[in-house]
């Protein structure tokens, strides 16, 4: 029987199932599957930014212990095995499509970045194959290298690609550009900012691993790799890589340890070790290792912007025009070329009703790794640019930087929104979740603890953000019409067994999400089955029919949508069989929580009465319904969904070394309906913790010759515990109007809404010193060069 | 890493017959610092010879004015000994803010002497303190151990086994943490002893640990915060990096100089 306590469905703060397993060590991730028979691959990379591969001598190496077999670019070349494709195709101004050069899996004749893999070793032991591809020689004849984003136009830059004249990878736009003029001609101020996102490492916790595995009975391949979206991997590569049909071919991703987007793209080792576990006939594993990931996961961020902002008489915002420089790096992974535009540029207007907008997107190639999305994806470098302008704006037209925003917020009853960027946001209330920080954070009391912090030697200061993101990614004709070369619905499968228990099998894949449970409470919500009789499967192609996967805050949306869908399906269908066992008419049976009711009886039957009947089908209607209890559901979202809110963050400076120390931080955020509040608090916690990362800590630096200088975490400055304060969370919810559900997303918002709040409070901690910007990250070496000028200037 | 031997003596004296009878052979203590080198293909050792079954060499003990360490003990065994507490409280509060705590529990205070690693702490802590290094064969004075960036007098094959701290009227310390790695940045080690007031500064040397003499005479013309306040470090002999140019390092010095003589009271 089913018994199900309420505390289980939507709105329970359930204890995440899958950490039983994950605080005990038990997890099952990809490096901890070895296939009998297994072998070790080792890639050898490039220690050049820009080369040409002049020979290749692998001669001394294959003669080494334990060498199966060695392959280089060529080799693969040789079997017409195709380049790593771009899963989006952004057009120029023009209309002509971007330059889109080969990504080669192994480099053929040239290498593009420091880590570019030349060849790989195949080998009996992981320690053999190392000391293999050591003994590989490589005769590179450097060639000069460009690392920067604005170097790589400069003329005379060193050019990476034929295709690719300049280094230029598109040249893109959106909005009206006469309408944009013509609001600046008639602007009492115009205010121009300029600004660089800061290019960052993700770093999950769990590098990436890859093991090819190839039956040479069946003929089958299976690819077990660290992905948020298994059935993308097997239809990339299947398909446009390896040229292996999607039946022949299994993709499992289990327990990940994080992904935060770099565990999205197809990456090159993925179809290496799969090609190469054919070609030896034995299990082929990879293992990144932490400073091989520095240099082959897809890094984040790298914008170098110009915004103005034309405002009237009385601080109105009449325009806004903005020229973006994105960094590509070598060449174009998976999603690249999407983030920088329709997942940046879209979200210009913020919670500003701008009626106008202008903005111009340039992507580059580099000598540096590829540049991809990383959790915010686009919507973090266009609300930090936005919400710094927003308070440069307000100081330079002498508003107060609230009243500022207050006055340009989209109001609660404009929604539905269009704005002048192609987005249409459903549902938000900007004020109320403004007014709610404000409460929070003790706003109003600020210059107090000002003061007091002053009195004990420290700058203290306190920024605003309010932000709105596009998540739920997305309908599947808009984003083609874009440039998407997939769609991004989501698929559910529910199958309820015999005996009333249920396994859902989903598109979406968790990798620190919570999925376990927070679907679990969707199915205890509407099927009454508790969460104890709910397993969610996921990552694995052999037993989901299809997905999308995780990234973009979609999952709940997309695809707890898919499994409302299918619930329904169930539903109905349970409502047919109760109508033949209660012998009443299907219209007449009501269904809540888990009992099928004959409406206006004492007359029910439980979910587990119509499952039992539904595969015992003894007393059944089997002329009119199949019998079974198992429903598919492929959902399409008809828009993006919009989660927006308000953060809230207070600095304090030490002037004699420069540190800043995060002293309070406040989100309220409205992510739509809220399923599980302590998931939810724990995913904007997580996401506050990276935007302050990549505030104040987190820099990807390159030489001007395309060397990682910040290639470990010696120098690559992670956030750690200490770094961070309580943050304090909490929701305001509107409803999405448009999922079943109501949910909007949770697991960007604190990487998005953060970074410029805990900006604006740098700033506002260093006023007294007339600072108008400060670049991210605020290390401690920059602050107390701006506090030192000040001294300076002051003798 | 690559293939090597693996011997574990008993004695300082079985250690150093493995060690003379080949140069290519390396001790390890803690790990803490070889390890990582081995794992990343850096270090090419023929053998490795684990001090860690060695009684002799571990261990705290009061000798007269003056702490003596065995090699082998643990930053965390110092950082929480009664003895180092009661007579160098810096010493052991130092010691707890190496690394993390699975640093703490297997790193070594004779490795990271041996290792002389320019961001470590013990190092600018023996050389204000005045300590003397004793090794199988003979006893140095810290200023003659230290020579440079990872460098130190020890011939090949010769074993740190302990380590003489005068106890000093008085000590402080204060770093700066490099914001990645966290090791100091800019750390100055402040003594009051019998032989003068000694300040040593890690982290910023070009050339590795030293002793900053005008502060040292600033000092003990007047002990006070103040006094150290207005000594500007020569940027010229720092280093810098992405994390501090040498500028920063000099100002940090002078900053720490003044945390330290408030730490020591
Ligand atoms: C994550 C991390 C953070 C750290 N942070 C800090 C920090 O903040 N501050 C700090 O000071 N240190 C820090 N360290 C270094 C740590 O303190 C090391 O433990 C120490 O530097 C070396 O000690 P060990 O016992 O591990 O030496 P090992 O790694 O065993 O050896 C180091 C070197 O010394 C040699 N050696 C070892 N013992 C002897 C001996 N008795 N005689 C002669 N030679 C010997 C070895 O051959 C080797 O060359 C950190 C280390 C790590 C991994």
């Amino acid at each position: 029987m089913n018994v199900v306590t309420p505390f289980e469905g939507i709105g329970a703060s359930l204890r995440r199932k899958e950490d039983f397993r994950f605080l005990q060590g038990r997890g099952q991730y990809t490096d901890d599957i070895n296939r009998p028979g297994q072998t070790h691959a080792v890639m050898l990379r490039s220690p050049h930014a820009h080369a040409t591969i002049d020979r290749i001598d692998t001669a001394a190496a294959r003669a080494m212990p334990g060498v199966k077999a060695i392959f280089t670019g060529p080799d693969m070349a040789a079997e017409s095995i195709g380049g790593i494709p771009c899963g989006w195709q952004i057009h120029n101004k023009d209309g002509s499509p971007m330059a889109e050069p080969m990504h080669p899996a192994l480099a053929l004749g040239k290498v593009r970045h420091v880590g570019d893999p030349v060849a790989v070793v195949i080998a009996e032991t992981r320690s053999q194959a190392r000391d293999a591809a050591e003994a590989i020689v490589v005769d590179y004849t450097p060639l000069p290298a460009v690392s920067g984003t604005e170097a790589a136009l400069a003329p005379g830059a060193p050019q990476l690609h034929e295709g690719a004249p300049g280094n230029l990878c598109y040249d893109w736009h959106i909005g009206d550009k006469a309408a944009q003029e013509a609001a600046f001609a008639r602007a009492a101020r115009v205010v121009k900012f300029e600004t660089t996102n800061n290019r960052l490492v993700p770093n999950a916790m769990e590098p990436r691993v890859a093991i090819g595995d190839f039956d040479s009975f069946s003929g089958d391949y299976t690819l077990y790799t660290t992905s948020q979206n298994p059935h993308v991997i097997r239809l990339l590569m299947g398909a446009f890589v390896l040229h292996i049909p999607e039946s022949k071919l299994r993709v499992v991703a289990p327990d990940v340890g994080g992904g935060f987007g770099s565990k999205i793209y197809h990456y090159a080792e993925e179809a290496i070790v799969t090609w190469a576990a054919g070609k030896v006939k034995r299990p082929v594993k990879w293992t990144c290792e932490r400073s091989e990931s520095f240099v082959s996961d897809a890094h984040g961020r790298d914008h170098v912007s110009t915004a103005e902002l034309a405002l009237d008489e009385q601080g109105k915002i009449l325009g806004l025009k903005v020229h973006t420089l994105a960094n590509m790096g070598a060449y174009l992974s998976t999603f690249a070329p999407c983030v920088p535009t329709y997942l940046y540029a879209t979200l210009l207007s913020g919670v500003y009703s701008t009626p106008v907008i202008y903005a111009e997107v340039k992507a580059v190639f580099t000598n540096t790794v590829p540049v991809d999305a990383y959790r915010g994806a686009g919507r973090p470098e266009a609300t930090y640019l936005l919400e710094r302008l927003m308070d440069v704006a307000a100081a330079e037209a002498g508003i107060d930087k609230v009243e500022f925003r207050r006055r340009n917020f989209i109001r609660p009853d404009q929604f539905p929104y269009q704005t002048p960027v192609a987005l249409q946001y459903d549902s938000g209330n900007y004020h109320a979740t403004l007014d709610a920080c404000l409460e929070t954070a003790g706003w109003a009391g600020f210059e107090a603890r000002r003061a007091e912090a002053k009195a004990r030697g420290k700058l203290r200061g306190i920024g605003i953000s309010t932000y709105v993101e596009a998540c739920g990614i997305a309908p599947s004709a808009v984003v083609g019409s874009l440039g998407a070369r997939a769609g991004l619905y989501e698929v559910g499968v529910i199958r309820v067994h015999p005996t009333g228990s249920v396994t859902v099998l989903t598109g979406a894949h968790s990798h620190g999400q919570g999925h376990e449970t927070t679907f679990a409470q969707l199915v205890a919500e509407k099927l009454g089955v508790p969460t104890a009789n709910v397993d969610i499967v996921h990552g694995d192609t052999a037993k989901v029919p299809f997905g999308m996967g995780t990234y973009g805050s979609r999952s709940l949306a997309v695809g707890g949508s898919a499994m409302d869908k299918a619930m329904d399906k169930i539903i109905a269908k349970g409502k047919r069989i109760a109508a033949h066992l209660m012998e009443a008419s299907v219209e007449d049976i009501e269904f809540e929580r888990g009992t099928f009711r004959v409406a206006g009886t004492d007359k029910t039957k439980s979910l587990t009465d119509i499952s039992l009947a539904a595969y015992v089908p003894h007393n059944y209607p089997i002329e009119e319904i199949e019998p079974g209890l198992e429903e598919t559901a492929f959902y399409d979202p008809k828009n993006f969904t919009y989660p927006g809110g308000c953060h809230i963050c207070e600095v304090e400076i030490d002037p004699d070394t420069g540190h800043v120390e995060v002293v309070n931080f406040t989100a309220v955020d409205d992510v739509g309906r809220v399923i599980n509040p302590m998931i939810v608090e724990g995913q904007v916690q997580g996401g506050v913790a990276q935007g302050i990362g990549q505030a104040l800590l987190e820099a990807a630096i390159y030489d001007p010759s395309g060397q990682l200088i910040s290639g470990s975490f010696m120098d690559y400055t992670m956030p750690r515990a200490g770094d961070l304060p309580d943050v304090g969370v909490a929701t305001h919810t509107t409803l999405c109007t448009h999922n079943p559900l109501g949910v909007k997303g949770c697991g960007e918002v604190g990487a998005i809404g953060s970074p410029p709040a805990v900006m604006n409070a740098v700033v506002d901690a260093l006023r007294d010193y007339g600072v108008r910007h400060v670049e991210m990250p605020a290390t401690p070496q920059k602050i107390w060069g701006i506090v030192n000028a000040h001294r300076l200037a002051a003798e | 890493m690559y293939d090597f031997a693996y011997h574990k003596p008993a004695s300082v004296a079985d250690a150093v017959k493995i060690l003379a009878a080949d140069p290519d052979a390396r001790p390890i203590s803690g790990g803490m610092t070889l390890l990582p080198a081995l794992k990343l293909r850096l270090n090419k050792p023929t053998a490795v010879v684990d001090l860690s079954g060695i009684a002799e060499l571990r261990g705290v003990k009061r000798d007269g004015d003056s702490l003596v360490i065995g090699a082998l003990t643990r930053h965390y065994e110092v950082a929480t000994s009664a003895e180092v507490k009661a007579s160098i409280p810096t010493l052991a509060a130092m010691a707890a803010t190496i690394g993390d705590t699975q640093v703490r529990n297997r790193g070594t205070i004779g490795g990271s002497v041996a290792n002389n690693d320019p961001s470590a702490d013990y190092p600018a802590a023996l050389l204000a303190l005045g300590a003397t290094i004793q090794t199988d064969k003979r006893k140095l004075a810290a200023e003659d151990f230290f020579t440079g960036m990872f460098t130190t007098a020890l011939d090949v094959g010769e074993l740190v086994t302990a380590i003489h701290i005068p106890i000093p009227k008085k000590a402080g310390y204060a770093k700066m943490r490099n914001p990645a790695s966290r090791y100091s940045m800019a750390g100055v080690f402040v003594a009051q002893t019998a032989s003068g007031v000694r300040v040593a500064v890690n982290g910023a040397g070009a050339n590795g640990v030293f002793r900053e003499k005008a502060m040292e005479a600033a000092l003990a013309a007047n002990w006070s915060a103040d006094a150290v306040a207005g000594v500007k470090v020569d940027a010229g002999l720092l280093n810098g990096d992405i994390h501090g140019s040498a500028e920063y390092r000099a100002h940090l010095v002078t900053v720490m100089a003044k945390r330290a003589v408030v730490d020591a009271g």
